[in-house]
């Protein structure tokens, strides 16, 4: 029995996955990295569908609103290669799709055959909201990560500005 | 209801086609989007796994949180880098940049 969630989110998935192959394929790199936005479009859809709703919102503002304009900007930027003149896989590219596919195979086998991987799905406690709870578990438990991935921030951005300065 | 192990295959997938687009571009931004893909893999493994097996408990989510504050610092710093190397070296195809290569 295949029920309308299964049915959405295999269009969902097999979207994303066409959309992802669109990225490492195509030739010229802003049509490149507007797949790239359709692809983490479509995993801001299964964070919902897993009703992680904070993550999806959070996929499409720092993954589609940051990360991918960041890169959209490199592209335009480092213009003159944009449209990736030559070959636009290196000569080993043979090799790279035979580890690709290993990999995608013995992952998919090792995680599915696991008795973990049919796991059944339980409702989720409604009188607890997981916004709330992981808000308060990033200043309480969960601290020192969170402030240390504000301090990489830091330094990343601190970092970014000292590379990418010009030298007069 | 969605097996688990559906998420699970969907993220190998994602991750492989990451991989592919990683080892086989030559562009260097393209393959910091092949990175982007393997990393939103790992992703929708924490968070499925969140779901299905921890729902009270909250690490999976804080644990994709703190993935997504790390790739924001991880292109930033790659981006300024491809930048800074493209005016010096007037190129981002990775094979070329073999300043450190003997």
């Amino acid at each position: 029995m295949v029920t309308s969630i299964q049915i959405l989110f295999i269009i969902i998935a097999g979207i994303t996955l066409g959309c992802a192959l669109m990225v490492v394929t195509s030739r010229n790199l802003v049509h490149s990295a507007l797949w790239l936005v359709a692809a983490l479009f479509g995993v801001a859809i299964v964070f919902a569908i897993l009703q992680a709703g904070f993550l999806a919102v959070v996929q499409v503002v720092i993954y589609i609103g940051a990360i991918a304009v960041l890169i959209i900007f490199a592209i335009m930027l480092t213009r003159r290669i944009a449209q990736d003149i030559g070959p636009r896989f290196n000569e080993n590219w043979a090799w790279a799709l035979a580890v690709a596919l290993v990999a995608f195979v013995a992952l998919g086998w090792m995680l599915a055959s696991q008795p973990v991987a049919h796991t059944p799905l339980v409702p989720l406690d409604t009188r607890v909201d997981p916004v709330v709870l992981l808000g308060a578990a990033l200043v309480s438990k969960y601290m020192l990560p969170f402030e240390l991935a504000s301090v990489l921030l830091l330094a990343a951005l601190i970092g970014a500005i000292v590379v990418a300065w010009e030298k007069k | 209801m969605i097996p688990l192990s559906w998420y699970l295959i969907f993220a190998a997938g994602l991750f492989s086609i990451g991989l592919f687009g990683v080892l086989a571009r030559k562009n260097a931004i393209a393959i910091l989007m092949g990175i982007e893909l393997m990393l939103n893999a790992v992703n929708i493994n924490l968070v499925a796994f969140w779901r299905y097996r921890e729902p009270a408990g909250i690490a999976g989510q804080v644990f994709a949180v703190i993935v997504f504050a790390v790739a924001a610092a991880e292109v930033a710093v790659a981006l300024a880098l491809f930048i800074s190397v493209y005016r010096r070296r007037n190129t981002i195809a990775a094979d070329q940049i073999d300043l450190m290569k003997w």
